[in-house]
């Protein structure tokens, strides 16, 4: 918890290791954007990028975990949603980000789907290290 | 969370009462591919007014489902994908590619009605 002139940050983090760690993890993004006085609209968009970054994870790294943290700047608040995993990592980010590339045999449509979920899309990733996608959403 | 599945004449009619994990929804498409011809249906119609979200797993399953069951010599109608649902599948970039939609369960077993009535 970290206070300082208009803005409270609290991060919160969910183990991502299995299909249901996919749903919690959806429904408690919904949850922190319904109660940020997201319209449901935007709480639906945010679940499912979390959906997909939930199961990425599950999918190719086998366990990992997602935090979520509130920014509340000058009363406009925002949720980051970070998705990390300690898997084999992305060897090239460029495809992995273009419509239709995938590796596992899925539709591959699941980065470039999600950065159009969200306002904010930033991946890093190291290959043998894991990967690390941060999300943000602000309130509309 | 297993999903109910009842019959209703030749429809059989699978309503999601929450959200569903992956496993749930390969239960569901594996009982539905089984039931479909112990039933003898000639349509299913799957209610998903209580699913939270459509992502790409959700949405493939279902598009296998629909062409599992036509491969089994019956339809498949979608109902119940709420507005937001719907919003957010397109901007993830998810389409039902030629399965067939209707907007609740009246109107899924109405067109079924009209088209089977037409057949006959």
């Amino acid at each position: 918890m970290e206070k300082s002139l208009g803005v409270v940050e609290n991060e919160i983090c969910v183990l991502i290791a299995t299909d249901q760690d996919v749903v919690a993890a959806r429904q408690q993004g919904r949850a922190i954007a319904l109660q940020l006085g997201f319209s449901a609209s935007d709480s639906t968009l945010l679940a499912t990028a979390i959906s997909e970054l939930a199961r990425n994870i599950v999918t190719y790294a086998g366990h990992g975990e997602i935090c979520f943290r509130v920014t509340q700047n000058s009363g406009r608040p925002s949720i980051t949603v970070t998705a990390r995993d300690s898997g084999p990592g992305i060897a090239s980010i460029e495809q992995a980000m273009r419509d239709g590339y995938s590796t596992s045999g899925s539709l591959g449509m699941g980065l470039p789907g999600v950065r159009r979920l969200v306002d904010e899309f930033e991946i890093t990733s190291v290959v043998g290290r894991g990967t690390t996608v941060t999300v943000r959403k602000w309130k509309s | 969370m297993e999903v109910p599945i009842l019959k209703q004449g030749e429809i059989l009619i699978a309503t999601v009462q929450a959200a569903l994990t992956d496993s749930d929804l390969l239960q569901l498409r594996r009982a539905l591919v089984e039931k479909v011809a112990k039933a003898r249906a000639r349509a299913i119609i799957i209610d998903l007014t209580a699913m939270d979200v459509m992502d790409s797993f959700a949405s493939r399953t279902m598009r296998e489902v629909a062409h599992m069951i036509r491969l089994r010599g019956a339809e498949t109608v979608i109902v119940g994908i709420q507005p937001d649902v719907a919003f957010a599948m397109v901007q993830l970039g998810l389409t039902m590619g030629g399965v067939t939609t209707a907007l609740d369960l009246e109107e899924g077993l109405e067109y079924l009605h009209r088209k089977f009535r037409t057949i006959l």
